[in-house]
């Protein structure tokens, strides 16, 4: 068996007396596509944030690529290959499109790859995201101007710029039509073609089952189903937390 | 040598509630609705002017001038919430703005004051000030026990309005989770204009303790800048108990160092509490 | 050799890129030029007020830099300001009171020339090691916090200078400014000015040259969201320490040569309220987003105080400064140098509507 890229072991996570996470583990495989899914307010989101050190785990460990994590800062866990998109697109709002890739491009990515790019190269590399997404024709917008779908492509695009080796996209598809669900959707499985592993955090159903070789199912932050996606939705366990009886 | 120090707390658990009483309004402002208003000294500042005015005018005792500008302060307060929510909040841009704001408040304040009382000490007259309650060794003197109690009053008074009342308690809770506000058809806007015209109008009672408490001139104002947001953190901010915890602690720190080190010491107390506060105790004394 | 090239992008107006050596020639050459024609003019006076403009046009620089790109909000500028001054006082005073002892011995045996560029040094050394304090004790916390703080600081350090004698306490210090300087005309003032000029450059050059380069743009990071930033990469602590130094160090910097400049330093002035308003006023009036704007304000409210101070009370002219202050933040957010840029945009969008 290959070693996991990602290897979570016993998470727990405590906000006063409310128990956002409960001795979850997970493991993602080297260019897996994984699921999770759970109701609101089932940890999914703490989980993230403790996984990409937004938030310190109180038990538990986070391995990524043979590394441990833990005490690491959000920047020192990119600057390994995990990057995450954020479940509300964050964009860095005075700067234009093509200049919000610059951030990742000389941080991340010039750690990872060990050199700072030379200008005209990082325009090439931002352009040739920009493609991949496409929003080269807004290169020169202002996020404010971005429409729903195009602020998540942005978020996606600045989260490769990175060159991860995994992926969190955190509920990437919230509230866009279904013809936009399956251009972000088709994106991912792009991305995953080029041998990145993602793990996707969503709601609608059918993009995760489309999506998804494995699906996770956190319920009020214990880790109550973990297998292939079809079996996974029949589990008794899952049927119950979803349909609330 | 044990009655000197005995005192020193005493008049400093006076000073810790008038202390309260004075951090009550950046309590409801920055620990509840989450409104960084820096320039709250310079509303005390005011309230001990207007007290200091009538008094001297029409004679009018100034806890009673305090109690009578408070409608006043109230939409005061309100108008400027209302300026910088148009301004800012609405437009969802950088605290710096807020910030900046804020302080231009506070120093356009002072300066008018300068311009129109000069940089002298004013003080007021009532019955109050002067005399002196003996307990044994202990001294009260009612120039401060006045204030204290009346603080104490205050402060039970709004801990009431804010914990058994429905815009109190829509007060407390508007900038933890505006959105359950919404579901429950209140408009958070409406409530935070409300609690920042509350938290504005306590500065004028703030205002006249201080007048009766100590001579007051423009620039007093800056030294409460950090007594209050010592308190108000140390405090928990926005728990009121906590923030009359802190106050209480103030006040003795800072009476106990003017008895040990001299006066001119105690304006670096509260500064230098509220940056160790900030430094190693961030979620304040009873926090977790 | 770098040569203005011009990077033409669709919808995008041509930028004229000049490098950064470049741009610190052309800055000492409009510096030169400056002090030339005041030199020609040979008015004293016209030193005098022109160092406290100048001096302002450093602190407002070095508040922009943490305030502008980073959005960190400093309200402590006058205790960094004065920390530059005291560090002088306290050396000077070791040069005078200790001057038949080693230390001071050497210090009081440097000419005042030489004294004065070393005292600038260290006193950027000094101050820029209180930011990077400050910084460490409280930007793990919610920005708000750090501006709170830095209000203390002000108090803090007050209470301290007061309470130390040896820099001359509540009653103030005298530092005695020689009168004659050999090599300017216009003696030691001229030389103060010159002085002054100098670190006006090096604070322009350092503040552009920031804004182009990877620092700047993880600044800009940071202001816009600071968790996205950290998430894109961004070491945002140490971009925050390292903005919190170098604006520190420059105030101190500015504040280094006061003491010569006054003659006699008193708490109350080091510490003045108006180094703490004008270092915010200057850049907001300005325009946070980018070098031009702490130029453009500096220049504009400092030449107005100084006017006004002659011709009306220091008090008026602090509240109008106050008052404009609030103006611009809530109307014109961006500063003038915003202004200008909304005006020339709706230029060019008429002209390519009508053609």
């Amino acid at each position: 068996m290959i070693a996991p890229l990602l290897h979570v072991t016993g998470l727990s996570k405590r906000f006063g007396g409310f128990v956002a996470l409960n001795d979850v583990s997970l493991q993602v495989a080297p260019g897996e596509r994984l699921g999770l899914i759970g109701p609101n307010g089932s940890g999914k989101s703490t989980l993230v944030n403790c996984m990409s050190g937004t938030l310190v785990n109180d038990r538990g460990r986070v391995q990524f690529d043979g590394r441990v994590l833990d005490g690491l800062p959000p920047h020192r866990r990119a600057y390994l290959g995990l990057a995450r998109s954020f479940q509300l697109p964050r964009p860095f709002s005075s700067l234009s499109v093509r200049d919000n890739m610059r951030i990742p491009l000389l941080y991340t990515a010039a750690v990872r790859a060990g050199r700072q790019r030379a200008e005209n190269e990082i325009r090439e590399r931002t352009e040739e995201l920009l493609r991949v997404v496409g929003l080269i024709d807004k290169a020169d917008a202002r996020p404010i101007d971005l429409t729903q779908v195009d602020m998540r492509k942005l978020e996606l695009a600045r989260a490769m710029a990175a060159d991860p080796k995994l992926l969190i996209a955190d509920e990437a598809m919230a509230g866009l039509s279904n013809a936009e669900v399956d251009d972000i959707l088709g994106l991912l499985m792009r991305l995953n073609a080029q041998g990145i592993s993602i793990i996707l955090i969503e709601h609608i159903m059918k993009a995760v089952m489309a999506f998804s070789q494995r699906l996770v199912v956190l319920v009020s932050g214990n880790k109550i189903a973990d297998g292939a996606p079809s079996e996974v939705i029949r589990n008794d366990h899952v049927v119950r937390a979803y349909l609330g009886q | 040598m044990i009655e000197l120090y005995a005192n020193a707390v005493v008049s400093g658990l006076l000073l810790g509630g008038f202390y309260a009483a004075v951090t009550l309004g950046i309590a409801i402002a920055f620990g509840m609705l989450d409104v960084v208003n820096i320039a709250h000294p310079a509303f005390v500042i005011l309230g001990s002017y207007v007290a200091y005015i009538c008094n001297a005018r029409f004679g009018l005792d100034p806890i009673l001038v305090g109690l009578l500008v408070l409608p006043l302060f109230y939409y005061l307060g309100q108008a400027i919430y209302q300026i910088s929510y148009l301004s800012f909040e609405r437009k969802g841009s950088d605290s710096l703005r807020g910030l900046a704001f804020f302080f231009g408040l506070l120093f356009v304040t002072e300066v008018l004051l300068i311009l129109v009382f000069g940089v002298d000490y004013r003080y007021v007259e009532a019955w109050y000030i002067g005399p002196t309650l003996r307990l044994g060794p202990i001294d009260l003197p009612l120039r401060m026990l006045v204030p204290c109690v009346l603080s104490l009053v205050l402060f039970a008074l709004l801990q009431l309005f804010l914990s058994r009342t429905f815009t109190g308690r829509a007060i407390a809770a508007v900038s933890q989770d505006p959105t359950a506000l919404r579901l429950l058809a209140i408009n958070p806007v409406r409530i935070k204009r409300i609690g920042f015209g509350l938290s504005i109008a306590t500065a004028a009672l703030a205002g006249a303790f201080l007048i009766i408490i100590q001579p007051v001139e423009p620039s007093v104002g800056r030294e409460y800048i950090g007594r209050i947001f010592a308190i108000c953190v140390l405090g928990g901010m926005g728990s009121l108990p906590g923030t009359l915890i802190g106050a209480l602690l103030l006040g003795v720190v800072e009476s106990l160092t003017t008895t040990y080190f001299g006066p001119s010491w105690s304006p670096a107390v509260g500064f230098g509490l509220l940056l160790a506060t900030l430094a190693f105790r961030p979620a304040g004394l009873l926090g977790r | 050799m770098t040569s203005a090239t011009a990077v033409e992008n669709p919808g995008r107006k041509v930028q004229a890129q000049i490098g950064t050596p470049m741009f610190a020639a052309l800055a000492t050459g409009v510096a030169v030029l400056f002090y030339v024609a005041l030199a020609l003019i040979g008015n004293e006076y016209l030193y005098f007020s022109g160092y406290v403009v100048l001096q302002f046009v450093v602190m407002a620089t070095a508040w922009n830099i943490l305030g502008g790109y980073c959005g960190y909000v400093n309200f402590g500028s006058a205790a960094f300001f004065a920390m530059g001054a005291y560090s002088t006082v306290c050396i000077y005073s070791i040069g005078t009171e200790y001057a038949r002892s080693g230390v001071g011995k050497i210090l009081g045996a440097i000419p005042p020339p030489v004294l004065v560029p070393l005292l600038i040094a260290f006193a950027g050394i000094i101050a820029g090691l209180v930011g990077l304090g400050m910084g460490y004790l409280t930007l793990r916390l919610r920005g708000v916090f750090f501006s709170i703080a830095t209000l203390a600081l002000s108090v803090v350090l007050q209470t301290l200078v007061v309470n130390w004698d040896f820099v001359g306490g509540s009653r103030g210090a005298y530092v005695i400014r020689p009168n004659e300087f050999p090599l300017l005309p216009g003696g030691f003032i001229a030389y103060l000015f010159v002085l002054m000029l100098l670190l006006v450059v090096v604070a322009l050059t350092l503040a552009r040259g920031i804004e182009r380069s990877r620092l700047g743009f993880g600044f800009t990071a940071i202001r816009d969201d600071e968790l996205a930033a950290e998430a894109a990469g961004v070491p945002t602590l140490r971009l925050k320490l390292i903005a919190t130094t170098v604006s520190g160090a420059l105030m101190g910097m500015a504040g280094a040569s006061f003491p010569y400049y006054i003659g006699y330093l008193q708490p109350n002035s080091a510490f003045g309220l108006e180094y703490a308003v004008n270092a915010i006023a200057m850049p907001m009036v300005g325009g946070t987003q980018s070098w031009v704007g702490p130029l453009v304000g500096a220049l504009l409210l400092g030449s107005f105080q100084q006017w006004a101070t002659v011709t009306i009370s220091s008090v008026l002219n602090l509240l109008i400064v106050g008052l404009v202050l609030i103006f611009f933040v809530i109307v014109a957010p961006n500063g003038i140098v915003g202004l200008v840029r909304e005006w020339r945009r709706k230029r060019v969008l008429r002209k390519a509507v009508r053609p």
